[in-house]
């Protein structure tokens, strides 16, 4: 890839003389450093498109293929940074390519800035071509949004909506910009957005909480941690650790939590939920506390709330008042920041070994490893498995890669078995489960880390779903490396049609094209693999690349991901086959 | 839980995408809205809403939180019918003809203590302001000589305890 170096606001001039609002829309991305953006141009927001045009040595604008590549690309880009992702779009289809990608940032609480054009203010209401109401269409699912009719109000709203995506808990926000306030000219100047007067980003953390909290950990005999993304937004994974390591309460994670902890801390007991490993989740109903650290017990993570850890008191650290007592009722509060809340109750914490309790852990992974783990990734049958492929992606990068995944079985396992040792690098549709996000949000998040190396592992049916994409890694040579993992099934359907459906497997068989030509197609060096030498051999030439790759892995058509919690189970019910 | 009648009461920033904000909070959870009313409220340029709904208090606590989460809602509060003093306004047209031909109907009028708005040769109009029942009642008395006319408004409503909401501002401000 070629490195993409803009110039900073500092040596960009202030006009001098009024400007159009297309103008000072890219004036205030430059304003905020947002350097890098996706999108894709049409009639109503071409103005804009023309200043990009003039102003490219500051912004550097990444055409997608589709405007769902765009939105997941940003998404991308902003979970592996950590800033906002921004993309771009024209009105009506444009606009509303957007909208999956919107709903799953709101969901997953990823910080964007969406800029939509819309037809000119005079025509607002009349069915005009390609006029859609996209802010009543994505008001649901944005954090806020804003339809600009005057060119004068872009500065001090688009300050505003970079603000609001990134503050407190982040999320999406779509600015729709009427193209005649795209060229109205008016006198510019920007001020970044400290505060809006109705919204308060983080509440405050009330000592006495934080005292309480102290209190009942200090005086638990089987305390379990269960932490969330609320670690990774808030930047907090040092104070986390510290926290971890102080109490020496083991520590299990949600999947958007994940890397925030290293996955060889000795502290750190696997992921919770669903598919999630077997000792946190049976422990969540034999812990005396829960602390709950930056999540906010999705359902996916709680399965049946009527049996979900009922005998443990409950402790939660959350910046959102809306989520507490939302799904589970807790016994302590502790608002605020936990990058704040956290360093603060750190030190009122008693360091303890909880030998008996850390045993318990130990016994019921190894009862995990002998049914589930030892036969994923050290298996003795020919056909390949999807976990063993994540193991030679591990040897290979150290665990320092960032791995984005698509949604069904391959993501299960890539998160069941993937090694992290860095921050942010779980990168997956975590809430909505979108199918088609991993390829685009993998060139967004190798844009956004161009020193990390960035593995997207997708199925066959995700991969097919934003497959125009390519085009856009091509283009941009983006050197993601793509691991589709080929059971020639929608997998993880497939499992619940056989678990749950008898084996009616209803529109689940996947007649698929040939991959490797169509990456080839793409001029994108690419590979097929289906035993074990050659797979093993094959993932090692895609990470010693330094160019995008199409790895297709043909793994073993029916194999089911374990263990499981049925929908709508208890964690006690985890099953191990 | 019980279900019960909830008055919620929202400050917030004039804005035109609000309301559908609001609204999306009650459709997101299959749960109807009762009564709604947006009007000016003590404080220069902030809106009031008055939301009646008829859910449980868990789901009104829940959903006060979200609605308190939007960017423009400064505060909001949910209270029981014993802690608000609230009414309701009506109109009802009727036709003028059964004002002279049939006196009963001036008793009906003066009994309610409601008032004629309007009077001319083909309708008139009177203004009830009070509780559901009474309204309601009203109507029932007056259906029988023909309502041309008939709508009532959201429910507006004051709080007995106070709300302190230029408090909250000033705070927000600081
Ligand atoms: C956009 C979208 N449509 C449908 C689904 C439902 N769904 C969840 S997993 C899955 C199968 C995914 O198949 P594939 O991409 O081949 O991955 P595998 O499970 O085989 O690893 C489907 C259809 C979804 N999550 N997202």
């Amino acid at each position: 890839m070629k490195s993409i170096k803009t110039k900073s606001i500092q040596e960009l001039k202030s006009p001098g003389q009024p400007i159009i609002g297309a103008e000072a829309v890219v004036r205030c991305l430059v304003a905020e450093g947002a350097n890098l953006i996706y999108g894709y141009p049409g009639g109503a927001i071409m103005p804009v498109y023309d200043e990009l045009y003039k102003f490219q040595d500051y912004i550097h604008h990444v055409l997608v293929r589709h405007e769902q590549g765009a939105v997941h690309a940003a998404q991308g880009f902003a979970r592996v940074s950590g800033n906002v992702g921004v993309c771009m779009a024209t009105s009506g289809p444009g606009a509303t390519n957007l909208v999956t990608g919107i709903a799953d940032a709101m969901i997953d609480s990823t910080p964007l800035v969406c800029i939509t054009g819309q037809v000119p203010s005079h025509l607002l209401g009349s069915d005009a071509f390609q006029e859609t109401d996209i802010i009543g269409i994505s008001t649901p699912v944005t954090k806020w949004s804003y339809q600009v009719t005057r060119a004068e109000e872009i500065p001090e709203i688009l300050a505003k909506a970079f603000y609001i995506a990134r503050s407190g808990r982040p999320g999406p926000v779509l600015i729709d910009i009427t193209k005649d306030a795209q060229f109205a000219s008016f006198d510019y100047s920007y001020k970044p957005c400290r505060s809006v007067r109705s919204y308060k980003p983080v509440p405050e953390t009330d000592l006495n909480d934080l005292k309480k909290a102290a209190e009942l950990i200090n005086s638990a005999k089987k305390p379990l941690i269960v932490w969330g993304q609320g670690v990774i937004l808030g930047k907090a994974e040092e104070e986390f650790k510290a926290f971890v390591e102080q109490s020496g309460i083991p520590a299990a994670w949600t999947i958007l939590g994940a890397s925030a902890l290293a996955t060889e801390h000795p502290l750190n007991v696997g992921m919770v939920g669903m598919h999630g490993n077997y000792a946190p989740n049976l422990l969540t109903n034999e812990c005396d506390l829960l602390i709950a650290i930056g999540m906010r017990f999705d359902d996916r993570v709680t399965g049946d709330l009527n049996t979900y850890a009922k005998q443990a008191k409950i402790i939660h650290f959350e910046i959102d008042p809306a989520e507490v007592n939302k799904n589970v009722t807790v016994d302590v509060a502790v608002m605020g920041d936990v990058k704040n809340t956290l360093a603060a109750i750190t030190p009122m914490v008693e360091s303890q070994a909880y030998k008996d309790w850390l045993h318990r852990f130990d016994e019921l992974d190894k009862i995990e490893f002998d049914k589930v783990i030892d036969t994923e990734l050290n298996p003795t049958k020919p056909g390949l498995t999807m976990g063993e492929v994540i193991k030679a992606i591990n040897a290979s990068s150290g665990g320092d890669a960032a791995i984005v995944t698509d949604v069904g079985q391959h993501q299960m396992i890539a998160c069941r078995y993937a090694e992290f040792t860095t921050s942010k690098s779980n990168i997956t549709s975590g809430g909505l489960g979108t199918m088609g996000f991993a390829l685009p949000a993998a060139l967004g998040a190798k844009m956004g880390a161009p020193e990390r190396e960035v593995v997207a592992v997708i199925g066959d049916g995700g991969f097919q779903m934003n497959i125009q994409e390519l085009g856009t890694i091509f283009q941009t040579q983006a050197a993601v490396k793509i691991v589709i993992l080929n059971n020639d099934f929608l997998g993880m359907v497939r499992q619940w049609q056989q678990l749950f459906f008898d084996k009616r497997y209803a529109s689940t068989e996947m007649v698929n094209p040939d991959f490797v030509q169509i990456a080839k197609g793409y001029f994108i060096e690419a590979k097929r693999v289906d035993n074990r030498e050659d797979m093993n051999a094959a993932v090692e030439e895609m990470m010693r690349s330094d160019k995008p790759y199409l790895l297709e892995v043909c793994v073993e058509k029916e194999n089911n991901v374990f263990p499981m919690i049925p929908s709508g189970a208890s964690v006690s019910d985890i099953r191990l086959e | 839980m019980e279900q019960m009648t909830y008055t919620i009461s929202i400050y917030a920033e004039n804005n035109v995408g609000l309301l559908s904000r609001v609204s999306a909070i009650f459709l997101k959870r299959h749960i109807n809205i009762n009564s709604l009313n947006i009007s000016l409220s003590e404080i220069e340029n902030v809106s009031r809403f008055v939301i009646v709904v008829h859910i449980t208090e868990e789901q009104v606590q829940k959903i006060v939180k979200q609605i308190e989460k939007q960017i423009e809602v400064i505060k909001a509060f949910y209270h029981t019918d014993e802690e608000t003093i609230f009414q309701e306004s009506a109109l009802y047209k009727v036709s003028s003809k059964s004002l002279f031909e049939q006196r009963h109907i001036q008793n009906v009028i003066k009994k309610s203590h409601a008032n004629i708005v309007t009077v001319n040769p083909d309708f008139f109009v009177i203004e009830k302001t009070g509780f559901r029942e009474e309204t309601e009642q009203l109507y029932n008395d007056l259906a029988p000589f023909g309502l041309l006319q008939f709508v009532r408004s959201g429910r507006i409503s004051v709080t007995k305890s106070a709300m302190e909401i230029s408090h909250i501002l000033k705070e927000l401000s600081d």
